[in-house]
């Protein structure tokens, strides 16, 4: 039997943006909801809730990034030199993001903490909105030339839908962040967190019909995989029931379940977006002659090849300390000499 | 300024801020490894204080290094995106294995490394800073040998839209975008003819940064007599480390000018300010080059570099008066910055030697000497002269590839993204320049609170959490 290495790539790519979007949603998620508390000693729960992890969940952009790379270089080609400002924007908001939970509780000042507060929360927001604006364009379709270089302008990326993408994605990346703190408050920070849950749903739920409506509507190739094999249709329903299992398993004051099964909403939503996309990385509009496909974009078999031995030897190995890593700070937070 | 000019500056001054943390964490994860394991076998408090407080500073330094690396990452992408279709078959699997195999196992166990004092046991917590320390090294690894073969291309043939070219072929204009290097080879890639060379050199930069940051500190606590006890312990720590360091730092920066002269002539010839080619060539120690008269003046050891090159002073090397003018590169830069590197390379291993001339004769802990005050108050500032050489090394490596971006195949002037405009990059490279400065302010300003507030100054009680009692004392 011989490997089809493109579709293999396409999907490993695909695992790791998606293990990116569940593991720093959640963090980025904790960062836009920071303003709803106030008081010192609660915000610094939300920091330490995601202090240990947060930067383990970057390594995964930092791998998708590199992954995206080495198998489709002139995917990573066009789409960072294309979406250049967009990018940039990106890397300033996450910097920023990164430096504000380093620093901010190495001094007591209020006004020192109150800055990098505010450098957590525009930080995190910006680059989840911005990470949703980047998905709803390759959603979307970006016009590109003969040459598979991004023909377009930034104004260009601002799109309507592009702009509801990136709403709805804060909107799920604030519901994650929301499970997730539950799962490590307790008391009377963990009941105001709980309320929020349920907003938070209700307003993704909202937002993803939009975008759903809209992408039925208007971009109805996205659709064509699930229309040609009527049992991937499973995937959809699959998604709907892990949302609406959300509110119950908190009702029942399961939260560690609830968030699995935020997990699994995040993952079925990549599985869709995979499926409508394949086996496109980056749709041409108006031209789509000119789309960069996985297979006319990949690097040689061979170089994909050898990443399936990399990945092979190395992602067992970096899922098992992962997954230590989660089991040793189990549990609700509590503030301490080391604590950020 | 043109897009490419301005490419070029925002690469560097990215790289170059971002170069500041790495060297550091890779060579404070050693001084962790010495001290918390010193810590574990003594059983003596003031080594877990020791580790406790470079720990904090571990922390803060790799905070800076995350932040700014991740920008390092796209920017192939965003301003190079010719280059990264070139060289995605290649150089992507080299970033993507850094991914898998150094940054993830650099920030797991950092999160038990920072917070995990009370959530395991010593030797878990001992396992876990040894593995940071790896994940460090193993993170310099892939970059150095991604930078390498960029030095010294191997394991790889060049194909223009799917056609095998023979070696040597010029790329031309319309070439750019359908041409690419494929691999042949992984392991002739990862060992190029450079990559060991230039990853020992790294590596022992890294040591050395480390080592005198934490003579510095020391040094200045002994000097205001503060935690005194404390810095004596570091100061031996960072001396031990920084004579090892700075001694295989001229080992192993030996080996690279060897391989530089047999891989790259053009490189050897501007760091050195060769001229003429033939035997006898000379060894300028301090000069300035002219490159218009084509000549290099300044103080000379006749013969010297061929024997260094060579053994011999028979041994002929080449000049850049034998090199093509487009295939040289900015010659002056490259040798001030090279003979920066080694002036302060050589006052390093004097340093070293210093310090440990002290302690062999018991003087360490007795600032009132003249040889040991004017050693500490030397030290203090030396801090910087790790950083200023590992930077002008990075330089005069980068400058010196020019006008190459994959020597002997891309130009640098043909690596640019293709859709990005000037003002796009002057907009970016304001926006770098902005936070950097003001990040680069903040880390001094916190650094320095960290160091003025000293290290906490647990007795056994409170610096060990209940469950390592019931280990250390068992």
């Amino acid at each position: 039997m011989t490997i089809d290495y493109n579709l293999l790539w396409f999907v490993l790519v695909g695992v790791l943006f998606a293990g990116y979007a569940i593991l720093d949603g959640f963090d980025l998620g904790v960062g836009a909801l920071l303003p709803l508390i106030k008081g010192d000693h609660d915000r610094r729960i939300f920091y330490n809730a995601i202090g240990p992890v947060w930067d383990g969940n970057e390594v995964w952009l930092v791998t998708g990034g590199g992954a995206l790379f080495a198998a489709f270089p002139n995917v990573y080609a066009t789409v960072f030199s294309g979406f250049y400002l967009a990018f940039m924007l990106l890397l300033f908001a996450l910097i920023f993001r990164a430096v504000a939970i380093e620093f901010r509780s190495k001094e007591p000042w209020p006004w020192w903490r109150a800055m990098w507060d505010r450098g957590f929360f525009i930080g995190s927001t910006t680059a989840s909105l911005l990470i949703g604006v980047a998905m709803g364009n390759i959603v979307w379709g970006v016009p590109l030339d003969e040459r598979g270089e991004f023909a377009g302008t930034f104004l260009g990326l601002l799109n309507p839908y592009a702009l509801a993408m990136g709403i709805t994605t804060v909107a799920l990346f604030m519901m994650h962040g929301s499970i997730y703190l539950a799962m490590k408050t307790d008391g009377d920070l963990q009941k105001r967190v709980r309320s929020w849950i349920n907003p938070l749903i209700i307003a993704f739920i909202v937002l993803f019909s939009i975008t759903s409506m809209a992408t039925l509507l208007y971009v109805p190739r996205m659709t064509d995989a699930l229309r040609a094999n009527p049992w991937l249709f499973s995937v959809v329903v699959l998604m709907i029931l892990a949302v609406a299992n959300i509110p119950r398993e908190i009702h029942h004051g399961r939260d560690w379940a609830a968030f699995l099964s935020s997990c699994a909403t995040m993952l079925l939503l990549m599985a869709l977006f995979g499926l409508g996309m394949f086996p496109n990385l980056v749709y041409s509009s108006p031209h789509p002659e000119y789309s960069l496909t996985a297979y006319n974009a990949a690097s040689t078999e061979k170089t994909l090849r050898i990443m399936t031995i990399i990945a092979a030897i190395g992602v067992p190995i970096v899922l098992a300390y992962t997954a230590s890593v989660y089991y040793i700070f189990r549990g609700k937070v509590k503030i301490g000499p080391d604590s950020y | 300024m043109s897009v490419e000019i301005l490419s070029r500056l925002q690469f560097a001054f990215t790289v170059a801020f971002h170069y500041l943390f790495p060297p550091l964490s890779i060579g404070l994860g050693v001084v962790l490894v010495m001290m918390e394991g010193t810590w574990l076998v003594s059983k003596n408090p003031v080594f877990h204080n020791m580790a406790r407080f470079w720990t904090k500073i571990f922390g803060l330094i790799f905070g800076l290094g995350v932040a700014s690396g991740i920008v390092m990452e796209f920017q192939f992408g965003t301003n190079w995106a010719t280059y990264s279709r070139f060289v995605g078959d290649i150089f992507g699997s080299a970033l993507a294995a850094e991914g898998i195999f150094a940054f993830f196992l650099e920030s797991g166990f950092l999160a038990v490394l920072l917070f995990g004092w009370d959530k395991v046991g010593p030797v878990m917590h001992f396992f876990s800073t040894c593995m940071v320390a790896l994940g460090a090294h193993f993170s310099a690894v892939w970059i150095v040998v991604a930078n390498s073969w960029q030095q010294t291309p191997a394991g790889s043939h060049l194909e223009i839209a799917g056609k095998i070219m023979p070696p040597g072929y010029a790329l031309q204009p319309e070439d750019l975008g359908q041409a690419r290097m494929v691999i042949d080879d992984f392991w002739a890639v990862v060992f190029n003819p450079s990559s060991m060379d230039r990853l020992s050199h790294t590596l022992m930069g890294g040591w050395s940064a480390a080592a005198f940051f934490v003579i510095s500190v020391a040094a200045w606590y002994l000097l205001h007599k503060r935690h005194e006890q404390f810095a004596h312990y570091s100061l031996r720590f960072g001396i031990a480390l920084a004579l090892v360091a700075s001694v295989l730092s001229l080992v192993t920066g030996h080996h690279s000018a060897v391989g530089v002269a047999k891989n790259q002539p053009p490189k050897l010839a501007a760091m050195e300010g060769l001229w003429e080619s033939g035997p006898d060539a000379p060894l300028h120690l301090v000069g300035v080059v002219d490159e218009k008269s084509s000549r290099t003046t300044g103080i000379a050891v006749p013969g010297m570099l061929s024997v260094l090159i060579g053994g011999t002073s028979e041994h002929p090397v080449t000049g850049l008066n034998d090199i093509p003018l487009e295939n040289r590169p900015p010659v002056n830069a490259t040798f001030q910055l090279f003979h920066v590197m080694v002036a302060i390379g050589f006052s390093l291993i004097g340093l070293a030697c210093w310090g440990c001339g002290l302690w062999a004769f018991g003087l360490l802990d007795k600032p009132e000497n003249p040889l040991t005050r004017a050693f500490l108050l030397i030290c203090v500032p030396a801090v910087l002269l790790p950083q200023i050489a590992n930077q002008a090394g990075w330089f005069t490596a980068e400058i010196g590839r020019q006008p190459w971006i994959v020597w002997g195949y891309l130009r640098t002037s043909q690596g640019l993204s293709a859709v990005v405009r000037e003002h796009q990059v002057l907009t970016s490279i304001i926006g770098f320049g902005f936070i950097y400065l003001l990040l680069f302010a903040l880390f001094i300003f916190l650094l320095n609170r960290k160091i003025q507030h000293g290290p906490e100054n647990r007795e056994e009680s409170s610096a060990l959490p209940e469950s390592w009692m019931k280990q250390s004392r068992a």
